[in-house]
């Protein structure tokens, strides 16, 4: 068993699913930051069986939507003189900017090239969001 | 962010929106000369990046009826899309000389996107696959000419559900009004799609599917036929095998209540038999010049006259 100290200050990532930690590792580009950061896998979890976890000595603004993306199960903690200050639960958000690209070849946006196309959430369960422009539903 | 009110889509507009359009429509039926100035100096651009005869007259009758002029093209070599220009700077650049903008462009979501760059109203006929708003609020104003309401139908819709972007929007759309029934009458390779399906059932709406046009028929307020089109399929051989599976014919139409009506977004292959043309309750002729009429109220409506 490896034991992490517990966080004094800083940022943790739990309830993340097993294997996908390394990819949240890689979109938060934390293999950047020059703080201590420790990503954890396969842990055991009471409620996923395995989780994968992330701890980061710092406080940092977090990209919300592309973590809601990535795992929409997630739990983010946001620690203070080792308590607890903010616990967030995140979820699918219901619209993404600039972030998905349209996959439906008839669509204007991969005729122009357009940039920030927006993204709505249609469908949670099935993870769907719809183009803005021609509604042309992409699965995460 | 666009300051005016568009017509990309038909659920840009409320019911009661929908039922003030058809209104003003009729009040022009009855008499178009009150209108004849309504447009007087304003212009209406009609920007085709491919062809469509039929929709392209009724939006230039349209505004010609109300007093205005048109300008625009309806060959896209001729434009400056030729000379590489985008769309949004197209929007941008018509909308200085326009004060309204009708476009269809084989490209689903462009009406969407010059939407967002005119400094007019732009008014969607026609995006690929996707969105053929008149063409539903032409609907719209047929059936209740020629059934009286918009609620309480049992409606029939039969042929190439799967691709018919003019059923997708009419079924959508009418499943917004009180106690709506649908039967869909194809085969099932050409089935509605799920996603249809979905809206109208999270809005509670009753519907059935069946490739049996026959046994349907005698249920039936209106019977909307769609034309089986020959692009739409990987083979000839499956297209041939299709195409003639629902036709509406002078012996089906003794099965139907004496006030069905049917409609068809025209133009018809032979999936209505023409003998049926003479039988009073085909409305798709009738359909076309009421899609002058609600284009009228809507160029009127958009530019607040």
């Amino acid at each position: 068993m490896i034991n992490v100290s517990k966080l004094k200050k800083g940022i943790v990532l739990d309830h993340i699913t097993a294997g996908h930690g390394y990819k949240l590792f890689k979109q938060l580009h934390l293999d950047e930051l020059e703080d201590v950061v420790v990503l954890m896998k396969n842990v055991d979890s009471g409620k996923l069986g395995k989780k994968d976890l992330i701890k980061i000595e710092t406080d940092m603004p977090l990209d919300l939507t592309v973590i809601g993306l990535i795992e929409p199960g997630i739990t983010i903690s946001y620690i203070e003189n080792g308590e607890c200050t903010r616990k967030l639960k995140l979820r699918l958000p219901e619209k993404v900017d600039g972030i998905l690209t349209c996959k439906n070849p008839r669509c204007i946006s991969n005729v122009e090239r357009l940039e920030n196309i927006t993204f709505y959430l249609v469908d949670a369960e099935k993870k769907e969001y719809a183009c803005e422009y021609c509604e042309a539903r992409t699965k995460l | 962010m666009s300051e005016f009110r568009n017509l990309i889509d038909p659920s840009d507009f409320s019911v009661d929106e929908l039922y003030g359009l058809i209104a003003d429509a009729q009040a022009i039926i009855s008499s178009p000369d009150d209108f004849k100035h309504t447009a007087d100096g304003k212009i209406l651009a009609s920007l085709f990046y491919e062809p469509s005869t039929r929709t392209k007259f009724s939006f230039d009758a349209a505004m010609l009826r109300l007093g205005g002029q048109v300008i625009g093209f309806s060959d896209p070599t001729t434009s400056s899309t030729a000379k590489g220009e985008t769309i949004a700077d197209s929007a941008k650049t018509v909308s200085q000389y326009a004060d309204i903008i009708v476009v269809r462009h084989p490209k689903e979501g462009t009406a969407k996107l010059m939407s967002k760059y005119a400094d007019c109203p732009v008014i969607n006929a026609g995006d690929g696959g996707h969105q053929h708003p008149t063409q539903t609020l032409t609907d719209l104003l047929t059936i209740m000419n020629c059934k009286g309401r918009l609620d309480n139908l049992t409606v029939g819709v039969c042929g190439d559900l799967k691709f018919g972007r003019t059923i997708h929007s009419l079924v959508t759309c009418l499943s917004r009004f009180e106690n709506i029934k649908f039967v869909f009458i194809s085969p099932e390779e050409l089935s509605m799609p799920g996603y249809v399906k979905e809206t109208i059932a999270k809005r509670n709406i009753e519907f059935t599917e069946t490739s049996d046009l026959e046994s349907s028929i005698p249920k039936l307020d209106i019977l909307y036929m769609s034309r089986v089109q020959r692009e739409r399929f990987v083979s000839e051989e499956e297209y041939l095998r299709l195409k003639d599976v629902f036709i509406l014919t002078a012996d089906k139409m003794k099965l139907a209540k004496p006030d069905m009506i049917v409609m068809h977004p025209l133009p018809r292959v032979n999936e209505i038999a023409t003998e049926v043309d003479s039988d009073p309750r085909a409305k798709y002729f009738e359909q076309v010049r009421y899609g002058m009429f609600i284009r009228m109220a809507l160029i009127k409506k958009l530019l607040n006259l």
